[in-house]
């Protein structure tokens, strides 16, 4: 019980950046915009709101700057892709590589430390908040454990991370800009007809998409590591696409397979040279690799069927 | 705009704006630009032992500047180049392994190279399949073939290649049969003096692999095929060409020479493999065909490029301990962005020069 209970407990820290990064991808790419730079967004956010939490000692300051880092590159991603028309791709590409570049450049330069950040002192990061009553109900059996164990001591980015999960399903699937939001992803021609701008659409949604990224980057390095280090996304904004995909670009299945994707990451690590009876020791490897093979099977339709929305990818050229 | 200036002042416009704002970050950092500059090119072309450094890695980053290349022709962006030259490797070793005490070198390397060509080929012959039959999107699917790449291998060398006893995640050192000869090795047996660095044989195989490139993309009819696809895929249709196999054939020809950066790093300079030997040959190769504008002479030529700021920027880091490699890294995302994302940024100004020229 106390296993399972640590297990559903790392599965949400991990989860939480993901879960960010994915909804980011998917106001991108219901927009119509290709998004391979949520990695290179969130590691530039995890570098500036370090860089800004120790310098400031406000873990508050530090997300903002993680955000103006991360927004200022989702613009770039949206000069390229709606301004000018450019490949997509090789812009998300761009970023990525620029961002994996820049911050231990910056870092070392300011910090002197091999281009990580120093540790942050204690009141320059998030911390656990434990919610009302959950002492007290600890020992309840069953919903009073779920309660103290689970759902309390957690980040309030955490719990931000919950609420914005039905924000963003509503805002997609209610909202009038949500129905835009749609329209200029599926047929922006269909839309501009309607008198919507198909330029401001992209460019607002990219816009909160590199507010989302600058969460999850803050969330890496203010919160779970308490430090910038380099290359610290290893993958995970291409891991929150996959799940994106694998949520065929909807808000609630792509939070479940972030979950998903999260609850094997820990079980991979509780399993590291652990004998399972009947078949051995599982190579951590062989658990890591799972989301991946599991989107190329779901893009090659083998399980099911992953379809991006119609217009992702092509610039709009609005018809003289 | 006349053509060549399309295909000459543009892309140094692109690449002065992308070595501007490294400049600028260089002086932001506290460091003179200029003086760092001047240090890189030293480094880079200053001195013998250099230059021999320098075309070594140009070696490599124009067989993977030809694979994404290739992918480009047909309208693909391969972004896996980076676990096709991973999983060539593994080809190279496990042929290696097998044989480097009983084949004479003469039969050994060949079938090395072989293998190192396969074994690229078959990964990225996966993702072409998929795109080509199954519509799923080449971009993610070579992504995630990265990732699995690196996760096979990194269990591969730990588990099972490992030299026995070893503590670092490394294979045996390969048998002399297997090595390729490096260029000085071969100057001195015709009586030349180089210098002593691990610029090999590949090199001469890179540029009549870009002579091939040449050759078979402008002047045959496979070539014609997959240009046509890259252009309009229902134009290639209508005219009767296999579409899903010119893909497929390109992604295997792309993995293909991505294996040859295997060879280059492998058989002419390390000797054996460990985990990080790739070590983003494959992305440099975006970078560098994006800016040669996927011609073999432009490619070439930007290979030289990062080969250079490799080199040069390895160099200048023992001068400059604030510019690491990473710097090299960033201009290369500049690059990037700049010729790819924004290649024809500048396009209106300069057309506008022409223009005016013309009207006198």
């Amino acid at each position: 019980m106390e296993q399972l209970f640590s297990l559903l407990d790392s599965t949400i820290r991990v989860a939480t950046p993901l879960i960010l990064a994915a909804m980011a991808g998917m106001f991108s790419e219901r927009s119509g915009v290709v998004d391979i730079g949520l990695e290179g967004k969130m590691l530039i956010a995890a570098f500036a709101s370090a860089a800004a939490a120790f310098t400031t000692g406000s873990p508050w300051i530090g997300m903002l700057a993680g955000i103006m880092a991360s927004v200022s590159m989702a613009m770039v991603h949206a000069f390229v892709s709606v301004t000018y028309n450019g490949n997509q791709l090789i812009s998300g590409m761009a970023i990525n590589t620029i961002a994996s570049g820049i911050t231990p450049v910056l870092g070392l330069a300011w910090f002197q430390q091999g281009g990580n950040s120093p540790q942050l002192p204690d009141e320059a990061r998030f911390h656990e908040i434990t919610l009302p009553f959950a002492d007290a109900l600890r020992d309840v059996p069953v919903l009073g454990q779920v309660y103290s164990k689970l759902i309390s001591g957690h980040s309030i980015l955490v719990y931000l991370t919950v609420l914005i999960i039905p924000l963003v399903s509503w805002v997609v699937y209610k909202s009038r800009f949500g129905l835009r939001l749609r329209a200029v992803g599926e047929n922006p021609h269909a839309a501009d007809t309607a008198g919507v701008s198909v330029a401001r659409v992209r460019y607002i949604s990219l816009f909160w998409g590199g507010v989302l990224c600058g969460m999850a980057g803050t969330f890496l390095s203010v919160y779970q590591t308490g430090s910038f280090i380099k290359e610290m996304t290893a993958g995970k904004g291409f891991l929150a696409l996959a799940a994106l995909i694998f949520g065929k670009w909807r808000p609630v299945p792509a939070v479940i397979g972030c979950l998903l994707f999260a609850f094997a990451d820990a079980v991979q690590i509780r399993l590291e040279g652990v004998a399972i009876p009947g078949i051995g020791q599982i190579p951590s490897q062989a658990i890591s690799v799972i989301p991946y093979v599991l989107t190329v099977l779901l893009l090659a339709g083998f399980v099911g069927r992953a379809v991006a929305p119609k217009a992702i990818g092509v610039p709009f050229v609005k018809s003289r | 705009m006349p053509r060549w200036a399309q295909l000459t002042v543009l892309p140094a416009l692109n690449l002065m704006a992308a070595l501007l704002v490294t400049g600028l970050v260089t002086w932001f950092i506290g460091e003179d630009p200029w003086e760092c500059l001047k240090l890189l090119v030293h480094g880079a072309f200053g001195y013998g032992e250099g230059i021999g450094y320098t075309l070594f890695y140009t070696t490599g980053f124009i067989f993977t500047g030809l694979a994404v290349a290739t992918a480009f022709h047909a309208g693909l962006f391969n972004i896996g180049g980076e676990g096709q030259a991973y999983l060539a490797g593994l080809g190279v070793t496990l042929v290696v392994l097998a044989f480097d005490h009983t084949l004479p070198p003469i039969v050994l390397v060949p079938l090395c190279i072989l293998a190192a060509m396969g074994f690229g080929a078959a990964w990225a012959f996966i993702p072409g399949w998929l795109q080509a039959r199954r519509g799923s999107h080449i971009v993610v699917t070579t992504i995630m073939f990265n990732f699995i790449a690196y996760s096979l291998m990194l269990y591969l060398i730990g588990h099972h290649l490992i030299e026995a006893g070893s503590q670092n995640p490394t294979t045996r050192e390969f048998g002399q049969n297997a090595w390729i000869p490096a260029l000085h090795q071969v100057a001195a047996g015709m009586g030349v003096t180089l210098p002593s660095t691990p610029l090999n044989l590949t090199f001469v195989m890179a540029l009549l692999a870009c002579a091939l490139f040449y050759l078979i993309v402008w002047h045959s009819r496979w070539g014609f095929q997959l240009r046509t696809v890259g252009v309009n895929e229902s134009a290639a249709r209508y005219a009767g060409m296999d579409v899903g196999k010119t893909i497929i054939i390109a992604m295997c020809v792309s993995g293909a020479l991505s294996g040859f950066a295997a060879i280059n790093e492998l058989l002419g300079s390390t000797h054996r493999m460990n985990v990080a030997f790739t070590n983003g040959v494959g992305f440099v190769g975006i970078a560098v065909a994006l800016m040669g504008r996927n011609h073999p002479v432009g490619i070439i030529l930007s290979a030289l490029l990062f080969g250079a700021l490799t080199q040069g920027g390895l160099e200048l880091s023992f001068e400059k301990p604030v510019i690491t490699r990473e710097m090299i890294i960033f201009i290369q995302g500049l690059i990037i962005l700049f010729c790819g994302a924004l290649e024809n940024l500048f396009e209106p100004f300069i057309a506008g020069l022409f223009k005016r020229k013309d009207d006198k």
